[in-house]
């Protein structure tokens, strides 16, 4: 188990590394930095100075150990734009996209099983027809248009809901929470829908094909024979059965939440590190988007590496392969 | 004479299709009394597995029960609500199935998937039905089923896994038990000791055996009676000696005939001609008359009905008497 768990970690360095490659690649093939930074009538020494100043003027290999080095203590320079420690900014703006990726996955999370259970027991129902085809709707649509047509309802028509912003947040150390204030709440919502739509519905499909699949196996088939109650059978032994792929899919769902937060934050101008990325590219900030692109890699290697431990707690057989293999 | 404990009353199952509705079950009538086996063969397809399920309650859509009578003890169980044909079953009639490695749900513990039956049949506490559980096991010749009983099924041989779900159908003393095929995914050696197994729980409990297979070796061994089944048809039901050394009809001796023999003549085993029709395809009168070697004019119309024939009944032209003495 511990071999096992320490493979993966491995495996997710190597990742990781490749993924540094790519990040330090963009300072040297998107243009030249000092450009970024300086101002057209700058002087040629001027521009030196900051040229040194930042290091750039050292070896490629060099610059690329340090950059690495940097980037394993969460330092990736300084933004262009900003004027401000890369990491500052991130660490300012993370907490608004965890929340708002944690919301939208918990909602997809508890409508899309609820919605797919039901939709697999109660088949010929007209209400499980209808979710199947607004099912479809929630995957095809684009997340800009939920998020539009979400706005133009609840905060432009009904006025109910702030059409942008977090609302007011409530600083707990470092961490900046919306969720202890009514306003961040009503903010919290619409972004939350339309970032969590698309997982809704997939997991819903997901949770409905495999409960069908699962009801159709010989154990439960046994599990009737031995005269178990439909609920035991339905909730006990098809659920659980059901819900390994369904954990997979959604855990590793959780990082594009996190990265297509991008658009939904831009929709609502939500003060995420999405919104910070999407900024960074219109100004070619490149320390921005280099370390966004490691930080966003980063959760999605962990996310995988926590989903295979998950993976082997629900399943007592790979329990047993994973320990047998190592 | 004591009431039977099954008792099976010109069953009709249908299954709707594309193509119409298929008759998958014909008119089967039988008995099985208090703690007798009795024996169910015939080829794939011939109706065994559904006519297990049906007395089961089991016929899931498209497929139903479209006619017949099924009375457990008395009492019809065909005609019930869902809620308490639910009850019976597990309760009062268990069922065991082909394959042991596949009916037991992968994620529970051998133990709480017998715990949980027996909580749902029996009034007993956790603990009380967890000794329980633990004497079922040791019952079913699983060695240390102390800590066995905590084990995952992929923790156990295929073999030992088919001794759980006996265990599991056994665990609230059922009056009957359902067997389908309950020794085709094992290996020959357990085979044997999966069979002896069935056979001592039957006698030990008076639990009677319903034991569908195709293996008549199986059935010679367990069964105390037999019946024959073709194309949805019981073809000739009696007691196991007399429908194995002397059978009655064409198809059951054709099937007698493909049985190997120890004594080894180095005969070729005979072979019936053709196969089963499908359930589209049921040839008019006797379903049996093209491949049968005695077929005469009326089993191309006539279906013949089964009629006793000594401690045999057969479903055949040749044993019908007005035929019989008309044809000599």
């Amino acid at each position: 188990m511990l071999a096992f768990t320490l493979r993966r970690a491995v495996q997710a360095i190597g990742v990781m590394f490749a993924v540094g490659i790519i990040a330090f690649s963009m300072f040297r093939f998107a243009g030249d930095p000092v450009n970024q930074i300086v101002s057209i009538d700058t002087s040629a020494a001027e521009r030196e100075i900051v040229r040194k100043s930042l290091g750039l003027d050292d070896p490629v290999p060099v610059q690329f150990v340090r950059y690495f080095a940097d980037a394993a203590q969460f330092k990736f320079g300084v933004s262009y734009q900003f004027r401000q420690p890369v990491s500052t900014l991130l660490m300012e703006r993370m907490p608004a996209t965890l929340e708002l990726a944690i919301c939208a996955t918990v909602f997809a999370m508890v409508f899309g099983i609820l919605m797919g259970v039901y939709s697999a027991l109660r088949r010929d129902t007209m209400l499980a027809k209808l979710l199947q085809a607004i099912s479809l709707i929630g995957i095809s649509l684009p997340t800009f248009l939920i998020g539009i047509l979400l706005i133009y309802l609840f905060a432009v028509t009904l006025g109910w809901l702030p059409s942008f912003g977090r609302g007011e947040v409530v600083k707990l150390g470092w961490w900046s929470t919306g969720l202890l204030t009514l306003s961040g709440l009503k903010a919290l919502i619409m972004p939350s829908i339309t970032l969590g739509l698309f997982q809704m519905t997939l997991i819903m499909r997901l949770v409905r094909a495999e409960m069908l699949e699962v009801l159709r196996t010989d154990y439960i088939r046994f599990a009737r024979a031995r005269g178990l109650t439909t609920r035991a059978i339905h909730f006990g032994h098809a659920l659980k059965n059901t819900l390994i792929p369904v954990i997979t899919v959604a855990g590793l769902q959780f990082g594009s939440v996190i990265a297509f937060s991008i658009i939904t934050e831009t929709v609502f101008q939500w003060p995420g590190m999405g919104l910070l990325f999407v900024q960074a590219v219109q100004n070619v900030d490149i320390p921005i988007m280099a370390a966004y692109l490691l930080m966003v890699s980063l959760i999605f290697v962990t996310i995988n590496l926590v989903v295979d431990i998950l993976y082997t707690v629900v399943d007592p057989r790979l329990r047993a392969t994973v320990g047998r293999a190592t | 004479m004591t009431e039977p404990i099954l008792s099976v009353r010109n069953l009709q199952v249908e299954f709707a299709s594309r193509r119409g509705t298929l008759r998958a079950i014909d008119g089967v009538s039988f008995d099985i009394a208090r703690g007798e086996v009795l024996g169910v063969v015939g080829e794939s397809g011939a109706g065994k597995s559904v006519t297990g399920l049906a007395v089961i309650g089991l016929i899931d859509p498209p497929g139903r029960i479209a006619g017949g009578e099924i009375r457990l003890a008395g009492q019809r169980i065909d005609n019930l609500p869902p809620e308490q044909m639910r009850r019976i079953r597990g309760k009062r009639i268990g069922m065991i199935f082909q394959d042991p490695l596949t009916s037991l749900n992968p994620l529970y513990r051998v133990g709480d998937q017998i715990v949980e039956t027996i909580r749902t049949h029996l009034n007993l506490s956790e603990t009380a039905a967890r000794r329980r559980a633990i004497d079922l096991l040791a019952e079913v010749g699983i060695p240390a089923p102390e800590k066995r009983i905590d084990g995952y099924p992929h923790e156990f041989s295929g073999g030992m896994r088919q001794r759980v779900v006996i265990a599991l159908a056994i665990c609230a003393e059922p009056e009957l038990i359902i067997a389908d095929e309950p020794t085709t995914a094992l290996d020959v050696s357990v085979q044997a000791q999966i069979i002896s197994l069935i056979k001592r729980l039957g006698r030990d409990h008076g639990t009677a055996v319903m034991l569908v297979t195709h293996d008549m070796g199986v059935i010679a061994e367990t069964s105390d009676r037999v019946a024959v089944m073709y194309a949805g048809r019981v073809a000739e039901i009696g007691p196991v000696q007399e429908v194995v050394r002397n059978p009655l009809h064409p198809y059951a001796k054709g099937l007698m005939g493909a049985i190997p023999t120890l004594a080894g003549e180095d005969k070729r085993l005979q072979q019936i001609p053709g196969s089963m029709p499908r359930l589209s395809a049921i040839p008019r009168g006797c379903s049996f008359n093209p491949r049968c070697a005695f077929a005469f004019d009326r089993c191309r119309v006539d279906r013949p009905e089964p009629l006793p024939r000594g401690a045999q009944s057969v479903a055949c032209h040749l044993y019908d008497n007005v035929t019989a003495e008309s044809a000599a």
